[in-house]
């Protein structure tokens, strides 16, 4: 087996050294019930060709977004990443290292993650940032978890445009901790419905912009609204190239971002790995979960980095940790980081610029479509339109055609009595020949 | 031609003995790298992107005004800052990387080519059904392959970590027992001392008070004091197996025989499930809920920290409890349940926005069919030979936490051999970096004093292993020899010396910011 070095030889050799007679010598505190005779009922070791060749085969079987006109978001987003991040990422010394703790032998790591923090608290608008968390669902319970810890108090108020798969991702982890969660009607444009709902046991309110349906809003208010009340903001960012356009979160008055942060330097890949962005302000950084990278000085005075704040975390806590959390997003913050590095607040204004442009344009073509509502005013590069048909069928009678037309709301809610609901999003790869393919299709089945 | 200089060429040793400080900082091919905050990249752009027709102007107030903070940097200076970063670090790609309990494998490239095929990267998660027919049927060979392997008849693919896999286990759990009318009075889990942090973490997170199980003289769960601590108020045991000392619990099949009497669930911390892979199945031992680290048994890449993956097998019992998204195929081919409301299955929620790491489903997915189940059987077998070999040939010099019997996937010491040496396993592990290797896991697991755990997997050669071996005998001698300094102030020649932790957390900088009276953003 091509992966595999020692020759028969040197096992023999190696088991006379030990002492043992043969291998099973060393498996001898497994109980013999328990142990397997041969190999289980599984195919035989494969060559590169025939795994290749299997898998594929099962790789094409599914459609591409770079092979279609594309429209799916809510949560996920196809850009354009340069070739340079997927170079860099591949490299030996980042993609087979491990977690830096030996920071003397992985400078390499932990200044890109010291400058990845950077970033990230930038773009958020907010003091200091994490090294990362796995995703944004995963991100915004954390941030729910911290807001209770910070204010001792045990209840979140959530918007009805948070994204519903964030909504159950959070209750799922903060329920189980006898945390409560008040989560508001889906509502195309009303972040600030939660005002009203904020009391003197909310420890947070939770509101995303832009929003699942694409609405972007100013949240200052609903920010001095929580901070009256003794609660925090928790903002969450689907769409991490937005900030380069909109007031970032920090501005409005966040306490906690909790954001996805695929759209910078990271593939589509089916929902995952993704990297989660999560930043705070200074006073709250003992209560933040996972890793994090400080500055620090080597026995000649030279700077250097180093993991730190280690004794929030679960190897050194153990049950009195702030998290579970044990890793970070590894290489999809190597690749966001590089990725932002190249554009620079230059080329990611321009980018954010062109992802609205392409999403306005897109608005039109669909607003002269009879019968096609535009429901979102106020939006980046994502809106949501009512269909005069269920949308689901419309979008899967439309990939029958090879156009992939957005992601129907009911597949996030089905409950929620939106199945006409469509979200539509558009990015800088989009090009006008597909808002024409799509505008085209969309007006001959909806007059069918 | 006759004008061409030639002095200087070929270049011969000279015979300066002393070795001066470089003018720079820099060290031959170890560059100094500033960060890019501090370089010359403020209004810099390394895209070529067209002029935006819109200014943004219909968003009014929404728009961003203040300067973000980014600096730009051209494609040659983003390559030559990455790349000159990327030779501070140790990779596996260097050399042996034993860091016990982490399972530092090579990581073959045919996983990366295929995890970046189009049609499983440039997919959507929540595109139509029909157009990711050949992504749920790699979803689902993935989850055979895994309950084959474990013996279990059921998979939880989505968790993104082991730690979040033990979430998802753990809250199985839970939700069993609610399902059981039982919850209420069963609030405890049982963690043996040995166990890695995560565990007692997971368990308190979801609510559990966390009680401790004492070890033998031999590095394993004491079955008396666990029999005595299970009753009607557990909810489950947290076994690692083989556990963290790098042994396999002989009294398993007690203990999971003890577990299932009291009414509680056997969450077993699949971590090292390198060593038994194809040789034994945790469903055959009475484990209930395991997560499998398809970064460390399953070679897909650390990459510095992650991103991982964290399946979990379930028992039957456990099944129904498992979190929304999952895969089902029938007639019509894959679908993929996402809302568990429109089923009749007690789901206890979703743990993450999507699917969970296709990515890592697809690099995973790829080592083993190229493994096959005879080769993944030979997994197992060379790396606890490996890891044997290792502790043969240096226990008579450092002393083995655990002499009697084999080890499995990794070979345990303490500091004993060093006691009256005034050298640290710490000092030991840094002069290690100053010999080209990567330390060994340090003082864990915690029931070992000055602990070193040694992890070589499967995937070193005997050539390799001896290398190690011969530099780990020499270092050892020294220690035992009084060359203190030599461990003292190590590492010498990494490109830093030992760095101050204590500083960093005692005044926390984690940012960049700009030095004061400069113009530059942010």
């Amino acid at each position: 087996m091509r992966y595999l070095p020692l020759t028969p030889d040197d096992r023999t050799a190696m088991l006379a050294a030990i002492g043992a007679k043969s291998i099973d010598d060393l498996f001898v505190d497994v109980p013999e019930a328990a142990r397997l005779d041969g190999p289980v009922d599984l195919p035989r070791v494969a060559g590169e060709l025939e795994v290749e060749r299997a898998l594929s085969a099962m790789a094409a079987k599914n459609a591409t977004a770079g092979a279609t006109p594309f429209f799916c978001g809510a949560g996920a987003y196809k850009h354009h990443v340069p070739a340079t991040v997927d170079h860099i990422i591949q490299r030996s010394e980042f993609l087979t290292s491990y977690t830096p703790y030996q920071p003397e032998i992985a400078q390499g790591t932990l200044q890109y993650l010291y400058e990845f923090q950077t970033q990230v608290a930038n773009l958020t608008g907010m003091p200091v940032a994490n090294a990362s968390l796995y995703d944004g669902s995963t991100a915004m319970a954390e941030g729910v978890l911290m807001a209770t810890r910070v204010t001792r108090r045990n209840k979140a108020v959530i918007s009805g445009g948070v994204h519903p798969h964030y909504v159950k991702a959070t209750e799922t982890v903060v329920h189980a901790v006898g945390v409560e969660t008040q989560v508001l009607a889906a509502a195309i444009d009303a972040e600030a419905a939660v005002i009203d709902q904020i009391g003197p046991d909310t420890a947070c309110v939770v509101v995303q912009t832009p929003n699942v349906f694409g609405t972007a809003t100013d949240v200052t208010k609903i920010a001095e609204a929580a901070h009256a009340a003794g609660a925090l903001l928790i903002v969450v960012v689907t769409e991490a190239v937005s900030m380069g356009l909109l007031k970032s979160p920090g501005e409005m008055g966040a306490d906690i971002v909790a954001a996805e942060g695929q759209s910078i330097g990271n593939a589509l890949n089916f929902g995952g790995p993704y990297v989660g962005l999560f930043a705070t302000r200074e006073k709250l950084i003992r209560q933040m979960p996972g890793r994090l990278t400080g500055e620090t000085v080597d026995a000649d005075g030279e700077r250097g980095f180093v993991l730190t704040l280690s004794t929030r975390e679960q190897h050194i806590r153990r049950d009195k940790a702030t998290s579970n959390i044990c890793t970070n997003s590894g290489l999809c913050t190597l690749a966001f980081t590089i990725h932002m590095s190249l554009l620079g607040e230059t080329g990611l204004r321009k980018l954010a610029l062109l992802n609205h442009e392409k999403a306005v344009a897109t608005r039109d073509a669909l607003a002269a479509i009879p019968g096609v509502e535009i429901l979102t005013d106020r939006f980046f590069n994502e809106f949501a339109v009512r269909l005069p048909k269920n949308a689901a069928e419309v979008v899967d009678t439309l990939a029958g055609h090879h156009l992939l037309a957005g992601v129907p709301y009911s597949r996030l809610a089905p409950a929620a009595g939106m199945d006409d609901v469509l979200l539509v999003a558009a990015t800088e790869t989009t090009l006008d020949a597909d808002i024409r393919i799509l505008a085209k299709a969309l007006t001959q089945v909806l007059g069918a | 031609m006759s004008t061409m200089n030639t002095v200087g060429r070929p270049t011969a040793p000279n015979q300066v003995q002393s070795k001066p400080a470089t003018l720079t900082g820099g060290r031959g091919l170890l560059q100094n790298e500033a960060l890019i905050f501090e370089g010359d990249g403020w209004g810099k752009t390394g895209v070529d992107l067209p002029e935006p027709k819109t200014d943004g102007s219909d968003l009014g107030d929404l728009v961003r005004k203040d300067p973000i903070g980014l600096p730009g940097l051209s494609e040659p200076e983003a390559m030559r800052h990455y790349v000159r970063l990327s030779q501070k670090n140790h990779a596996i790609d260097l050399a042996i990387y034993p860091l016990g309990s982490c399972t530092m494998k090579h990581n073959p490239r045919l996983n990366e080519k295929m995890a970046r095929l189009a049609g499983f990267s440039d997919i959507h998660p929540l595109q139509p059904i029909s157009t990711v027919q050949g992504a749920l049927e790699l979803m689902d060979t993935l989850s055979h392959w895994l309950k084959t392997l474990t013996g279990m008849p059921a998979v939880a693919l989505s968790p993104k970590a082991g730690a979040h896999g033990e979430l998802c286990g753990l809250m199985a759990i839970r939700a069993a027992h609610e399902a059981s009318g039982q919850h209420e009075k069963r609030r405890k889990v049982l963690v043996p001392t040995s166990a890695h942090g995560t565990n007692p973490a997971t368990a308190a997170f979801v609510g559990y008070t966390v009680v401790e199980v004492a070890q033998t003289e031999d590095g394993r769960v004491e079955v008396a004091d666990l029999a005595s601590k299970l009753g009607d108020d557990v909810a489950a045991i947290m076994v690692t197996n083989p556990n963290t000392c790098g042994l396999f619990e002989r009294d398993i099949l007690e203990i999971s025989r003890l577990t299932h009497e009291a009414g509680a669930y056997f969450y077993c911390d699949g971590a090292n499930f390198n060593a038994i892979v194809g040789r034994v199945r945790p469903g055959d031992l009475g484990v209930d809920a395991m997560h499998i680290n398809l970064h460390k048994t399953f070679s897909t890449p650390h990459g510095g920290g992650g991103p991982g993956a964290g399946p979990v097998v379930l028992s039957e019992a456990l099944a129904p409890f498992a979190p929304a998204p999952w895969v089902v195929h029938d007639a019509d081919g894959y679908r993929l349940i996402e809302r568990e409301e429109d089923e009749a299955v007690q789901a206890f929620g979703r743990l993450c926005a999507f699917q969970g790491q296709m990515g890592m489903y697809v690099r995973a997915l790829s080592y083993m069919m190229s493994h096959g189940a005879d080769g993944l059987r030979q997994v197992a077998e060379d790396a606890v030979l490996n890891a044997n070999y290792i502790k043969a040939r240096l226990s008579d010099l450092m002393s083995a936490a655990f002499p009697d019997g084999p080890c499995m996937h990794e070979a345990l010491f303490d500091d004993e051999w060093l006691k009256g040496t005034d050298i640290t396993t710490l000092d030991f592990a840094k002069a290690m970096i100053d010999e080209g290797f990567h330390p060994m896991t340090m003082y864990f697991p915690l029931v070992v004093h000055g602990a070193m755990l040694i992890e070589p997997t499967e995937t070193e050669s005997k050539a390799e292993l001896d290398r190690f071996i011969h530099a780990m005998r020499l270092l050892a001698e020294a220690a035992k020899a009084g060359d203190v300094d030599r461990f003292k102030g190590a590492p010498f020649h990494a490109p830093l010396k030992r760095l101050d932790e204590t500083r960093a957390a005692r005044s926390p900088v984690l940012r960049w910011t700009a030095p004061e009276g400069s113009n530059q953003a942010a």
